[in-house]
């Protein structure tokens, strides 16, 4: 048992002080940083930009006015002026950047509105569509008069059609709760998704690396490889956890305390103003459980290559199988009570994110998720015990074929006969 | 009691890489194994260290047998040679020396004495990567022994070596023994092994085919070179009677001998045909038993 905490604090400090993991810990540190304070960072770049004018030519004398009155409704930030002057002065001015845009109203020969816009680029479609939006608003009060139409008939017409959701199931969550969940959900499978992957391929490199340097023979001749095995997952378990954990509290910290600046914004929208805890609950236990389970796999096929160029060939139906379970939970997000995904939720290779996307998105009964996690526990014991066998092989195996047919070779090695 | 193989059998699916194999390696001796390549010398060792499960027979240490409780009193220097290519001399020695039961203090002094031992003490902070070949395979030695192992398996401890790191190996492997280190080896060069150990065995196709101590089988070898410089044509000894082999050279000839008997006929046979400049009977080497049972050419 002394031999098993001496690897597994040997991968894992060995692991806390490579370049690699300080460098990729202090990128996310930085993105997370970013995006928590993303609306100052925002104003910061906004604030000082100057005010926007926008140049308007009102050939027919009666538009202007109509006109500022519905912009101002959309947008405060930009201000109207009206334009005395030919059409080119009017562009050398937009062209000198005296002016965001030029806007050329006129009537045809309807009556209605008829407008032009000339900016240096069109590629912000903000401003003209807010411009044709208030366009259209007055075209339409001029139609409404032409064809004798009152204001209240007008109202009438546009008036919204009353309907509301409602979720008849108990405890069923509501549109509005749903589509908070789904923010955060999203997010948490997200990190799900990319720490299996991050973590199970360092397990593959990590025994691909000890057995092509061959540092593998003396390692087993003095502690089984099983112990030896399960000492690394653990160690990297943790270096996942400490990795993970600095993650949630760096996060957690910014967001509560720009929480307040920020109501009814961004995060809001991604449901972290009232996090629910039994998701945080169930996506870091779902974490876990993935890890183990998709690290024992790594562990096993990393067993089997000799040199460290063939890992990624050989985790890359791994790889996979955890890439086709983000994109069915992510399919999942928006029809999470699909009986396709209901099912699927009970494999064992897709549960970690399938069921916790349930989870978090439907209100199950309990025994649902804990069956999930029942049978994720189970395949990890049975995948441990056959990935072990394949291991205590697998690492005594050279050669230049790195095929599945070699998991039968490893376990071939391991019998007595 | 020392180390006991009885009857020991490995297959690998259809094929037998070592077949019925039985030594018994007294404490505190030096036992060497020889064989050409893939005749199971590798997989004997992986037996007699747990990593590989013996398909028929038993591997007893001290009348117990081996398993990773026993790792602690067993050092191992695999053919291939593994170490870490990113980590310190010193943190990986320490870590190897750790999983084979020592404490970091012991283990760190142990390491000095041996870096100056091999007048390498600037190695401990460099990366393994940064060293050659022929000093990668000292710290790979040193990784062996720190623990001060009762029972010491060396596989080729010698090959890839100048001859002046294999004449310092050589020393401390002596040194070891001296110690009372039970020291098992397997080596290309026949001179090693016929140097250093008192008892060996040759593997053939994973059956030993030699077994005993050095002194019984080279007596029991029933014959004997011969080598003979003379200023006149030597070449009708090469069907005389009793001649095994022969071996002309620029000098003379070299023969291979049934017995004592036959060197003195060849002499009278010889006499008063013309100057004898050399005319010597010698013990066989390991080499010539070597090639006769194994019936391969070596090196």
């Amino acid at each position: 048992m002394n031999n098993f905490w001496v690897i597994l604090g040997h991968t894992y400090f060995s692991k806390v002080k490579t370049k690699s993991f300080l460098i990729t810990t202090l990128i996310t540190l930085v993105l997370i940083i970013a995006l928590t304070n993303m609306s100052q960072i925002i104003d910061m770049f906004t604030s000082d930009s100057k005010e926007e004018r926008i140049a308007v030519m009102d050939q027919s004398g009666e538009l202007f006015e109509p006109l500022q009155e519905q912009f101002k409704l959309l947008n405060e930030e930009v201000q109207l002026e009206l334009f005395e002057g030919s059409e080119t002065d009017g562009e050398t001015a937009v062209k000198n950047e005296e002016f965001e845009g030029l806007l050329i109203l006129s009537l045809n020969n309807e009556g209605l509105p008829d407008a032009a816009y000339k900016a240096r680029s069109v590629a912000n479609s903000t401003l003209p569509g807010q411009l044709q939006q208030s366009l259209q608003q007055i075209k339409i009060q001029v139609s409404a008069s032409q064809i004798h139409l009152t204001q209240e008939q007008l109202g009438k017409l546009y008036e919204p059609v009353s309907f509301s959701k409602v979720a008849l199931e108990e405890n069923a969550k509501t549109a509005e709760e749903l589509n908070q969940a789904r923010g955060l959900v999203y997010v948490l499978l997200f990190v799900i998704y990319f720490a299996v992957i991050m973590y199970a391929n360092m397990i593959a490199m990590e025994v691909a690396t000890e057995k092509s340097s061959r540092v593998m023979e003396i390692l087993i001749s003095s502690v089984s490889p099983i112990q030896q095995m399960f000492a690394k997952i653990i160690g990297i378990a943790l270096l996942s956890l400490t990795q993970m954990g600095f993650f949630l509290i760096v996060g957690y910290y910014f967001v509560k305390r720009n929480l307040e600046s920020m109501e009814g914004g961004f995060f809001e929208f991604f449901g972290f103003g009232d996090v629910p805890v039994q998701t945080i609950v169930y996506a870091v236990v779902f974490f876990i459980l993935g890890y183990f389970l998709y690290a024992t796999l790594a562990a096993f096929l990393g067993s089997l290559v000799s040199r460290i160029e063939d890992v990624q060939q050989m985790i890359t139906p791994m790889t996979m199988m955890v890439v086709a379970g983000f994109l069915i939970a992510m399919f999942g997000l928006n029809q999470p009570e699909t009986t396709f995904i209901t099912i699927t939720s009970y494999i064992p290779f897709f549960t970690p994110m399938l069921m916790f996307m349930r989870v978090g998105m439907l209100t199950l009964p309990t025994w649902e998720p804990l069956l999930g996690i029942a049978i994720l526990i189970l395949s990890i014991v049975v995948l441990a015990i056959f990935g072990a066998r394949v291991y205590k092989g697998g690492v005594l195996m050279y050669g230049k074929s790195s095929s599945f047919k070699d998991v039968k070779k490893a376990l071939q090695l391991t019998k007595k006969d | 009691m020392g180390l006991k193989l009885e009857q020991v059998t490995k297959r690998f699916g259809s094929f037998t890489a070592v077949d019925d194999l039985s030594i018994t390696i007294p404490e505190k001796e030096m036992f060497g194994f020889l064989g050409a390549n893939g005749a199971g010398k590798t997989t004997t060792f992986r037996m007699i260290l747990g990593l590989l499960d013996a398909s028929k027979g038993s591997v007893t240490w001290d009348g117990k047998p081996i398993n990773y409780s026993t790792s602690p009193i067993i050092g191992y220097l695999p053919e291939e040679r593994g170490l870490y290519p990113k980590l310190k001399v010193k943190d990986q020695i320490v870590y190897l020396a750790r999983l084979r039961g020592m404490h970091k203090q012991d283990a760190l002094k142990e390491l000095t004495y041996w870096l100056d031992r091999f007048k390498v003490p600037e190695y401990a902070d460099k990366k393994v990567e940064e060293l050659s070949k022929g000093n990668q395979q000292k710290i790979q030695f040193i990784t062996a022994v720190i623990h001060k192992p009762k029972l010491l398996i060396l596989d080729e401890p010698f090959s890839g070596l100048d001859p002046v790191n294999v004449e310092q190996l050589k020393d401390a492997v002596l040194e070891l023994k001296q110690n009372g280190t039970t020291i098992v080896f397997s080596s290309h060069r026949m001179e090693h092994v016929e140097e250093m150990c008192e008892h060996l065995c040759i593997m053939h196709k994973g059956k030993p085919v030699v077994q005993g101590s050095l002194k019984e089988i080279k007596r029991s070898f029933d014959r004997k070179n011969l080598v003979i410089h003379a200023d006149f044509d030597l070449d009708f000894l090469k069907n005389a009677s009793g001649v095994k082999r022969s071996k002309q050279t620029t000098e003379g000839i070299h023969l291979q001998i049934e017995g004592e008997e036959i060197a003195e006929r060849i002499l009278k046979d010889i006499v008063g045909k013309g100057f004898i400049r050399k005319f010597m009977l010698e013990e066989p080497s390991l080499n010539d038993i070597f090639i006769e049972k194994v019936g391969a050419s070596y090196e």
